[in-house]
């Protein structure tokens, strides 16, 4: 029974590098894993459910096909099987999840490409809303964020995370890069430009953050029960 | 009207709506979507005060007594703005169309402003009903839902061609305000459905037409406000924002609006209830009641004072639909109260 409870646990660790793209936090507290089970025998059930019906069918197709990339790259899994609930096109996604068909193979005549470039337009607003996270507390400590660059700011959780999605993206992270880049191009801003890049930053991170009230609210309607993994937040 | 501290607002709803989403107007076949989509309208309710919640029998299908007393009599609405939202292919008679709409407001003499829309995929005969419904309603404005399921289409953008030939027909029509809606499904699918910058180039190419981005372009605020900055004629239509953040997430809601206060400005801002997902009336009064809490965080955004709350509750949708405001609920400096005057004077 425990060596099932750890394997149980070895999953949701897994599922929490997932991440909601819109919301850039991992589908595990955000409540979004409705069921995960493990058999003694390695046979893993993983049931992922959203705020809405109608959430797009592109972010829960990558969540879906996420999920079920990080469980089956784990040891000792027999059997994966990870499927959404409860929203209009679960059938269409499960079904090309499954069968590893991609999103355009998923949702023939439907899509023109896979998701790549949704993906990568979404790490790009995580990076400038990671930066006004970092950058607040600097300002309100007097600090002018402008200039400065990765070795300048005190090490913090926050920080950590803002490099990992950098990182993600191929932009600079070494201690000499600057602490303010361009979330496309990875060029340092400074100048007349850093107002408007700060302010950008912070509006990017109200949005990130209002919207993800919402789906909170939302989905503890739909669901009375927290998911595996779930954090409550305020 | 309401009136709070002597002080007088006239309230224009600039978003509501009056539906039939009950199981006999399901289309056969289509039910799980009828069924999804008003649940998950009922949820957004949820984020409402817990004594103005609904049941869902009553969410599907409430009554014109209901509207009339929730909207008017209980909710200080002086003109409300019909809104009407079709999806026939999940509802026979239509989710929110505007003939129901005007069933009920034309017995109610300068209560509502129908709206009608219109579809771009609809070919010729769109363009015929959208002079039909122009001419039967008096229709200045149009709610346009570009996620709207249409003939195994799903979804539209307003930078289409077609798109543009509706603009250019339902202008020369008379029709002044253009309300977007944005949904989750448009064609292709791996493109964000919720990007905005095809209203982007419609407002830049359709100078002489208002686009009120409904519920602020959420979940993409960041890209509306940043549009909304250079586009003169691009309006914040605030559903969404104060049912859906100011009772239930008002940290986020104090941000939200301090950000539309810096990119947007008050003069452009517009209260809508959303009715029926939300009432007005707890909206109204926490609105009037709210100010930018006095913490650091919110140091740099700007302040709204009570003209700058008249202006969002109703002088700015007003001056967009040219409806009469008795001089007595106009600001007391300036007469009237958006923005457009200055232009004209500079020019």
């Amino acid at each position: 029974m425990t060596a099932v409870i750890a394997e149980r646990d070895r999953v949701l660790d897994a599922l929490s590098v997932v991440r909601d793209p819109e919301l850039d936090e991992p589908i595990t507290t955000l409540g979004f894993v409705s069921t995960c089970v493990v058999s003694a025998a390695g046979d893993v059930v993983v049931r992922l459910r959203l705020p809405t019906y109608f959430c797009a069918p592109n972010f829960a197709f990558l969540m879906v096909a996420d999920a079920y990339d990080v469980v089956s790259a784990l040891p000792a899994v027999r059997s994966v099987d990870v499927a959404l609930v409860d929203h209009f096109a679960a059938a269409q996604i499960n079904a090309g999840v499954a069968a590893r068909a991609g999103f355009v193979g998923s949702f023939a005549g439907e899509a023109a490409a896979e998701l790549d470039d949704l993906r990568r337009t979404f790490v790009q607003k995580a990076v400038l809303a990671g930066t006004d996270t970092v950058c607040r507390p600097l300002i309100a400590a007097g600090i002018d964020p402008v200039g400065l660059t990765i070795k300048d700011v005190p090490p913090s959780p926050e920080l950590a995370r803002l490099l990992r999605r950098r990182t993600e993206l191929g932009l600079p992270v070494g201690p000499d890069a600057p602490l303010l880049v361009d979330a496309g191009t990875g060029a340092a801003i400074d100048g007349a430009a850093a107002p408007r890049h700060l302010g950008l930053a912070r509006l990017t991170r109200t949005g990130i953050e209002a919207n993800t009230g919402i789906c909170r609210g939302m989905l503890k309607h739909r669901y009375a029960e927290s998911g595996a993994g779930e954090e409550e937040q305020g | 009207m309401y009136e709070k501290n002597g002080e007088k607002y006239f309230v224009v709803d600039s978003h509501m709506h009056f539906w039939d989403a009950s199981p006999g107007n399901w289309v056969a076949g289509a039910e799980q979507y009828a069924k999804g989509w008003i649940e998950c309208f009922h949820a957004y309710q949820s984020l409402a005060p817990k004594e103005t919640h609904w049941t869902i029998e009553k969410f599907m299908k409430y009554s014109e007594d209901d509207l009339m007393k929730d909207v008017f009599e209980d909710g200080y609405v002086d003109v409300a703005v019909f809104q009407p939202t079709y999806l026939k292919e999940w509802y026979k008679e239509g989710f929110n169309t505007t003939e129901r709409n005007a069933a009920l407001g034309e017995k109610h003499s300068g209560m509502f402003v129908h709206n009608t829309r219109f579809d771009p995929r609809d070919s010729d005969a769109g363009l015929e009903e959208l002079k039909r419904n122009v001419d039967r309603y008096g229709s200045r404005g149009v709610k346009l839902y570009t996620a709207e399921w249409n003939n195994g289409s799903r979804g539209y953008k307003l930078s289409d061609q077609a798109s543009y030939r509706y603009l250019e027909k339902a202008q020369e029509l008379g029709i002044k305000n253009i309300h977007v809606h944005k949904g989750p499904t448009i064609w292709p699918l791996d493109k964000d459905a919720f990007d905005v910058s095809d209203i982007d180039h419609a407002a830049t190419d359709f100078p002489e037409l208002n686009f009120i981005v409904e519920h602020v372009g959420l979940p993409r605020i960041e890209d509306f406000c940043f549009m909304a900055t250079q586009e003169p004629n691009v309006y914040a239509g605030l559903s969404v924002v104060i049912g859906g953040l100011m009772h239930a997430r008002p940290q986020f809601f104090a941000k939200v609006m301090g950000e539309l206060l810096f990119w947007v400005g008050e003069d452009k801002m517009t209260f809508g209830s959303d009715y029926g997902i939300w009432e007005p009336k707890w909206q109204i009064e926490g609105f009037v009641d709210w100010e930018m809490p006095d913490q650091p965080e919110f140091a740099d955004y700007p302040r709204l004072g009570v003209d700058g709350k008249k202006k969002i509750l109703g002088l700015n949708a007003a001056k967009l639909y040219d409806l009469k405001v008795p001089d007595e609920l106009q600001l007391k400096d300036e007469t009237p109260a958006a923005q457009d005057d200055s232009k004209l004077v500079a020019s």
